[in-house]
């Protein structure tokens, strides 16, 4: 799926890196707790939060993710905004709630990957 | 002949806000070392985790990590009020962290259980009152 159909099927602003919005990605985590991120997270690409702080642009560039879906109508900072850039990862937001956002991604063909096993 | 290639880093304890960034530079700065992908997400994400836990406990402290040709070491030392019971602290779910910080996404009791799971070999030292010394080794294979 790429990240343009989850931001289409989300209903979702892109707030950065648009250029980057044909990428393709495989699998998606939905999680409001970091350590959590870190502690299950494989080689998905995609992170779905209802959570808005740095500290999850910098969970996301710790697990190499490539984009980040903002639910529940949080907004980033400017701050949080160019740091994503700077890692490239992109950004949406969106309107709807965890379990409907996953719920239509995971329908539509985003699986949930494996679980890290270190 | 082995002396290891040092980053050292300071944490500020004062402000959440920038916790984390010393670890995004541990990684970028691996990387440039030519370390491979899967050892230096295991060294950030410990090294991330413990850069948290000294600004939400300690008001921040000092991370240094040392290159050797088998290993990477990360020494996070702080002033802190020390942890009383470390085989308590070790359990997941265990946690003294505040509100404001779970707010936050952290301080749920993964912390130290996560640096264990990503690390070959984890030792705390730690006095109450005085601080606390975490060292961590991830193994070069």
């Amino acid at each position: 799926m790429t990240i343009r159909t989850i931001a289409e099927l989300l209903n979702a602003k892109v707030l950065c890196l648009e250029d980057k919005i044909d990428f393709d990605v495989k699998s998606a985590f939905g999680s409001d707790m970091m350590s959590d991120v870190l502690a299950f997270v494989k080689e998905q690409s995609v992170l779905i939060t209802g959570l808005a702080n740095p500290q999850v642009i910098r969970t996301a560039e710790m697990m190499d993710m490539s984009c980040v879906v903002f639910v529940r109508g949080k907004q980033p900072t400017p701050e949080m905004i160019s740091l994503a850039e700077e890692n490239g990862i992109v950004l949406l937001a969106s309107n709807e709630r965890m379990y409907p956002a996953c719920g239509k991604l995971y329908q539509n063909g985003l699986s949930g990957g494996s679980i890290a096993t270190v | 002949m082995n002396e290891p290639i040092n980053f050292h880093f300071k944490v500020d304890g004062s402000n959440f806000i920038s916790a984390g960034e010393a670890s995004v530079n541990v990684k970028k700065l691996l990387r440039q070392v030519g370390i491979a992908p899967d050892i230096i997400k295991r060294v950030s994400i410990a090294m991330y985790e413990g850069e948290i836990n000294m600004v939400i406990h300690a008001n921040g402290g000092t991370a240094d990590v040392n290159v050797y040709p088998d290993k990477i070491q990360i020494i996070l030392e702080d002033v802190g009020p020390g942890i009383p019971d470390i085989d308590q602290a070790m359990q997941e779910g265990f946690s003294t962290a505040q509100d404001n910080v779970r707010s936050l996404g952290f301080g749920a009791g993964m912390g130290l259980p996560n640096m264990k799971k990503y690390t070959d070999m984890m030792k705390i030292e730690s006095e109450v009152g005085k601080g606390t010394k975490v060292t961590m080794e991830v193994n070069i294979p």
